[in-house]
């Protein structure tokens, strides 16, 4: 892969501004986890003018269900869920500040427009590569909807955890881009 | 008649699905190898590279292959002369999936459709079962993660649609799913039968190694050209672009209606886990 960057989160728009779609990067710090239900959970506090259970302000969230950890260790594997399915709630978040999405899959427009205009990456991680990327991940704790086991909003200390970057803030798709250079039809 | 206790059920689905779930068929590993040394794609190479090291680092037993453990879905072919005792033949399946999911450390994906409450143990097992001659059972458990299973369609064309038609659905599905189903991908392909026989054909086809071809060699012809035309997709893996979107299709055939032709494409992911046992 052409570039390697290395990321430190909490993440600045400076960060972000230079980050462009085929880019490898390693990320460190804190990230968070969420997907459908707990998405749904904090679009439903916002409608109703609440606070979220994290400040998402600068920050990642991957779209992730682990395994259940074995005595030990902090996590089980942790690979990325198909990430469409948090479209729907994705532009609110990042017009709250999230500066990134980890996941898998392709984006609907108003997603990849959200990202324009907030300045905002989606990062893609290797799905079905949970054992390996599991064990970038140090530390995890639950913060938010711990009833929803696989799906509660979990803290994640990370450790150069591989992702690259498919959508930028200048409206490009690796997705696109990618198979329009090896399609042969 | 033979008898065959309800505990030997459980262990044996525990086993297989434990099993499944960490360790991936030789087959597949096989076909990454041969994803690194072929694709055009530096990137897909780098991606074929990180799940080939991923099945080493899930068969040291400790992570499962993917966090999707999938539902557990279980083909069952019970010999006619097999007499079940000690128990509940479903509870038996069920327990040995709870068993699973619970000592494997595996996640627990069953929810309900509307509440989405999770189960809480990831049953109920979706089985199959077949009655065939002998005195035994054959088990195989096939965990099915959700991604890929989202991207899978049943559509009954019309006859007139003919082979073109069925291979022109096919690539187009698969191209229209992108890099959702986590490619490379294997494409399990029922045809005939009726609405719901084709799609458990598909899934049933899913069992099969790569390299296997259908035994007809004009259904075998048929799934290599629909293989190699979604290798021209330029998908690659995890949709980041090249030349091995899918490992293999497979075609499962049987009669239909006159007035029919049903086909499902049943999409399945890299993480192609399936393991059966005969007791």
């Amino acid at each position: 892969m052409a570039n390697e960057i290395r990321l430190q989160t909490p993440l600045s728009d400076e960060d972000i501004d230079k980050l462009k779609i085929g880019d490898k990067v390693l990320i460190t710090g804190v990230i968070y986890t969420g997907r459908d239900t707990a998405h749904k959970r904090m679009i439903d506090l916002i409608n109703e003018g609440k606070k979220l259970p994290m400040d998402v302000k600068g920050q990642i969230i991957y779209y992730v269900g682990p395994t259940p950890a074995r005595p030990g260790k902090p996590i089980g594997s942790a690979g990325p869920t198909t990430s469409y399915r948090m479209d729907a709630y994705a532009p609110k978040m990042m017009e709250l500040g999230m500066k990134g999405m980890i996941g898998k899959g392709n984006r609907a427009p108003e997603v990849i427009e959200a990202m324009g205009k907030f300045k905002a990456v989606y990062f893609g991680a290797t799905g079905g590569a949970s054992a390996v990327l599991a064990k970038s991940i140090r530390k995890a704790e639950v913060v938010a909807y711990e009833d929803l086991g696989p799906e509660a909003i979990r803290r994640l200390e990370v450790e150069d955890f591989p992702a690259v970057v498919i959508n930028d803030i200048r409206g490009n798709d690796l997705y696109v881009e990618g198979a329009k250079k090896y399609r042969k039809v | 008649m033979r008898d065959i206790d309800v505990s030997e059920i459980v262990s044996t689905v525990k086993q297989l699905l434990i099993d499944a779930n960490y360790n991936l068929g030789q087959d597949i590993v096989a076909a990454f190898e041969r994803g690194i040394a072929s694709d055009e794609s530096p990137v897909a190479r780098e991606v074929l590279k990180e799940l080939k090291e991923n099945a080493r680092v899930a068969a040291e037993g400790e992570y499962p292959l993917c966090q999707d453990t999938g539902l557990a879905v279980l083909f069952v072919d019970i010999g006619q002369d097999v007499h079940v005792v000690g128990g509940n033949i479903r509870d038996a399946f069920n327990e040995g999936v709870r068993q699973a999911y619970r000592d494997g450390y595996l996640r627990k994906s069953s929810c309900d459709p509307f509440t989405r409450k999770n189960t809480g143990d990831n049953t109920p097992a979706i089985i199959h079962y077949d009655i065939v001659p002998g005195e035994k059972i054959k088990i195989m458990a096939v965990p099915k993660g959700g991604g890929a299973e989202n991207m899978s369609r049943v559509h009954m064309l019309t006859p007139s649609a003919g082979i073109d038609g069925i291979k022109d659905f096919i690539v187009n599905r698969i191209k229209e799913s992108g890099s959702n189903p986590c490619p490379p991908i294997i494409v399990g392909v029922g045809i005939g039968g009726t609405f719901e026989r084709t799609a458990i054909l598909a899934k049933k086809a899913l069992l099969r190694k790569v390299g296997e071809r259908n035994p007809d060699p004009q259904i075998a012809a048929i799934e290599q050209e629909v293989l190699e035309r979604i290798n021209k997709l330029g998908t690659g893996p995890m949709g980041y672009g090249g030349t091995t979107t899918a490992l293999e299709v497979f075609f499962e055939v049987e009669p239909c209606h006159i007035a029919s032709l049903p086909l499902a494409v049943n999409v399945q992911c890299h993480s192609n886990r399936h393991k059966e046992a005969t007791i």
